[in-house]
């Protein structure tokens, strides 16, 4: 491409910072409205970098049919005032970004529809904000009412705040409002400290995606050291993403269940889920994964007896999980509350910048495994599972596919591995390249997983940027509940059943 | 019918004694550390200790800040262990301190448990929980105490929705600041006398997040904590074990 655009080929891919274009405000917004109308694009990440004088806006587009990941960028000086025609004007999965941005850094993008806290962080340039008078649209109408519902929920989950504005049963709108569960985690990634501790925070950014955020990560710091893992690490680390994918998608089906009272679908998945990260734990010592991606190497091989182990493992739960699902989706009272629930279009789901199953139970072909592969998936060339229905039942339907698809992936792997008793040792003492970007994606089992480390001098961590998929897709609940039933609340959330710490960071 | 053949396959799910379960291994259970550690291996563990849960002076291993990654057992393979051990949870803090050279279980400490719980605990206990910064896995893993194979309901111990309902809170995630107000209003709608539990190593000293401004455990330091149980996550035998003994069943 020209000299506006930097491409990055691979994926964890890296770039000396002095090499990203830097564009004046308008070409910049110009050639973003380029590259996302010319085909499927959409935009991974676009942050700030804060500097002493001067605030680097660094955007990573990711283009999924060449496979690549563009960079541009463009710098302001820093100064209250300042004010920016906004990109999501045009594009509107832009206004998560945009508003990151604004509460971060109070720029204000003049004429953005939704510019309004994000997360509350204890970094935010407005001190006077408070978390509990957040700023919710309204509508004025006799008939109309509003309907409050947090931060506290009625089961064990995160805390999050929704607010319905309905008519009579009818969602007119549903408002979410998060941050509660803002830890402070990027300020924390860019600490002074060691490797191991940042991968171990890597695996509490949403501890329900421990092995996706952690490989996000390690792959990350591998590509910003030239440490290169061996293919075995790299097929062993495939296998436990996929196995957390299994167990989350099997959670899912069981509490999609519970959600439309069909006891027995509930309490046959939840056992099914209950082997997968048992054999999880055999494997690493963790039920959800912890402690097993590690910079560098591995503490727990994948010996012939755990391969062994989930081989039968796996095979027994494929098994009963295919015969529960043909029967769940065979039923009318359960076809009945899925079909049409929630629908989401392909063309709302676009607009969104929905990624991951939110976007592949919408009729998108967006999977980080197939179009910018990562560890070892570019040698078995991965097939997304795509419907087109963007309902209840294509996220449920996308699971059942999906648990499928990744057992047959871990079943094709499995022979490959040795089943040696050692593999490399974790490497902690590294340091990183100096003045670089380097970005790396995976693709979890709620999506995909973008996590971009900027170093200044000596290696220095000055920005850590963590991007979970719950940050693009909550707004595709919201719009999955317009015209629907407040009853259906519980129901379409479930079947995103996104991150509330995975946003709030 | 089909569900039948479905029924037949899934068979009796439930650990029939949750208070003998063990746990396959490797888990990351209590750790048993050897009492000949010297000074250097001290420091060299404490120092790579992401959640700063080793003490190096006086050898000690805190598991209210162990993240439970068993790297220190990586580095001195022989003189710290995980076992499988995962009867960890204790009323009092300072069980949870393990020094080097010792190997007993983790109990209560039946001095210090009120006598109000056992009163009116005994024979059922209503929770409500509430995550203030968690993860998530703590909160799967306490929803799995009551799946079809921990059934924690069997003992008439459960989780309702609402704190009105509730004799007791279980607290999870290192209390953000901006879940702050919202848990101390959800602690005094309980009905007392109640009780406190913390689960999870965040909940228990705020773990790696602690020292960061975006944390507020102001409210924790003014309350009674009740029961401690370590994990990330705590596991749901951990969470049940502790329960049942602290309510003397």
């Amino acid at each position: 491409m020209d000299g506006n655009i930097l491409n990055i080929e691979n994926n964890p891919g890296t770039v000396h910072i002095k090499d990203i274009p830097v564009l004046d405000y308008h070409l910049f917004v110009t050639e973003v409205d380029r590259l996302m109308t010319s085909g499927s694009s959409h935009c991974l990440t676009y942050f700030v970098v804060p500097g002493n004088d001067v605030y680097h806006f660094i955007c990573f587009i990711a283009d999924d049919t060449c496979g690549k990941i563009l960079v541009l960028s463009h710098k302001q000086r820093p100064g209250s005032g300042l004010v920016l025609e906004p990109v999501t004007a045009k594009h509107f999965q832009f206004h998560i970004f945009e508003r990151e941005i604004y509460e971060e850094y109070k720029i204000n993008f003049s004429g953005h529809p939704w510019l309004k806290p994000l997360r509350y962080p204890y970094t935010g340039a407005d001190k006077h904000q408070s978390i509990a008078d957040y700023p919710f649209f309204r509508i004025d109408g006799d008939e109309l009412h509003e309907v409050g519902v947090g931060p506290i929920h009625a089961g064990i989950i995160e805390p999050g705040y929704f607010r319905f504005i309905c008519n009579g049963e009818k969602v007119l709108h549903l408002e979410i409002q998060l941050g509660y569960q803002h830890r402070g985690l990027e300020q924390l990634l860019t600490w002074k400290d060691s490797i191991l501790r940042k991968t171990v925070l890597s695996e509490n950014i949403a501890g329900d995606t421990a092995v996706g955020h952690a490989l996000c990560h390690v792959q990350l710091v591998e590509s910003l050291t030239g440490i290169s893992v061996s293919r075995n690490l790299q097929t062993e680390r495939i296998i436990g993403l996929e196995l957390e994918r299994i167990a989350c998608h099997i959670g899912d089906t069981a509490a999609l269940c519970a959600d439309i009272a069909y006891q027995f679908g509930q309490a046959v998945n939840e056992a099914l889920r209950t082997i997968v990260i048992n054999t999880l734990q055999q494997w690493c010592g963790s039920r959800f994964g912890k402690g097993l991606l590690r910079t560098g190497g591995s503490h727990f091989p994948l010996t012939s007896a755990i391969s062994e182990l989930l081989q039968s493992r796996l095979k027994e739960v494929e098994e009963r999980y295919v015969q529960m699902a043909e029967r769940l989706f065979s039923m009318p009272s359960v076809l009945s509350r899925f079909e049409s629930t929630g629908k989401v279009t392909a063309r709302q789901a676009e607009l969104l910048g929905a990624v991951g199953m939110a976007a592949r139970s919408s009729g998108l072909k967006r999977d980080i495994r197939w179009s910018h592969p990562f560890q070892g998936y570019s040698e078995f060339k991965y097939e997304p599972v795509v419907l087109r229905e963007g309902d209840v039942w294509a996220r449920a339907m996308l699971r059942k596919n999906e648990v499928e698809k990744s057992i047959g992936i871990i079943r094709q792997l499995l022979p490959e591995i040795p089943g040696k008793d050692t593999v490399e040792l974790p490497k902690y003492d590294i340091h990183l390249i100096p003045d670089t970007v380097a970005i790396s994606a995976t693709e979890g089992w709620r999506g995909e997983i973008v996590h971009v480390v900027v170093t200044g001098e000596e290696g220095k961590i000055i920005r850590y940027k963590v991007i979970d998929p719950s940050l693009h897709n909550w707004m595709a609940l919201a719009i999955a509940m317009r015209n629907g039933e407040i009853s259906d609340f519980p129901l379409c959330n479930k079947s995103y059943n996104l991150s509330y710490c995975g946003h709030d960071l | 019918m089909r569900e039948f053949k479905i029924y037949r396959k899934h068979g009796r799910q439930y650990i029939r004694d949750l208070r003998k379960a063990v746990v396959a291994v490797p888990f990351h259970g209590r750790p048993v550390i050897s009492g000949d550690i010297t000074r250097e291996e001290a420091e060299r563990v404490a120092f790579i200790c992401p959640g700063k849960a080793i003490q190096a002076s006086t050898f000690n291993l805190d598991l209210g800040k162990c993240e439970f990654c068993m790297e220190c057992a990586f580095m001195l393979p022989g003189k710290i262990t995980f076992t499988n051990d995962h009867r960890m949870a204790t009323n009092s803090r300072e069980k949870l301190i393990l020094s080097s050279g010792t190997n007993e279980p983790i109990h209560l400490d039946h001095e210090k448990i009120r006598k109000e719980i056992r009163s009116y605990f005994h024979h059922a206990l209503k929770l409500r929980q509430v995550s203030a910064g968690g993860d998530n896995s703590a909160e799967m893993e306490l929803n799995a105490c009551g799946n079809v194979n921990f059934d924690m309901g069997r003992y008439g111990i459960e989780f309702v929705a609402s704190p009105r309902h509730a004799d007791g809170l279980v607290i999870t995630g290192p209390v953000t600041e901006n879940m702050a107000d919202a848990l101390k209003i959800c602690y005094e709608a309980v009905p007392d006398p109640k009780i406190v539990i913390l689960a999870g190593t965040p909940a228990i000293s705020g773990g790696m997040y602690l020292s960061n401004p975006s944390i507020n455990r102001s409210f924790l330091d003014k309350i009674h904590i009740d029961l401690y149980v370590p994990g990330n996550p705590p596991h749901p035998l951990t969470f049940i074990n502790g329960i049942l003994d602290l309510i003397g069943r």
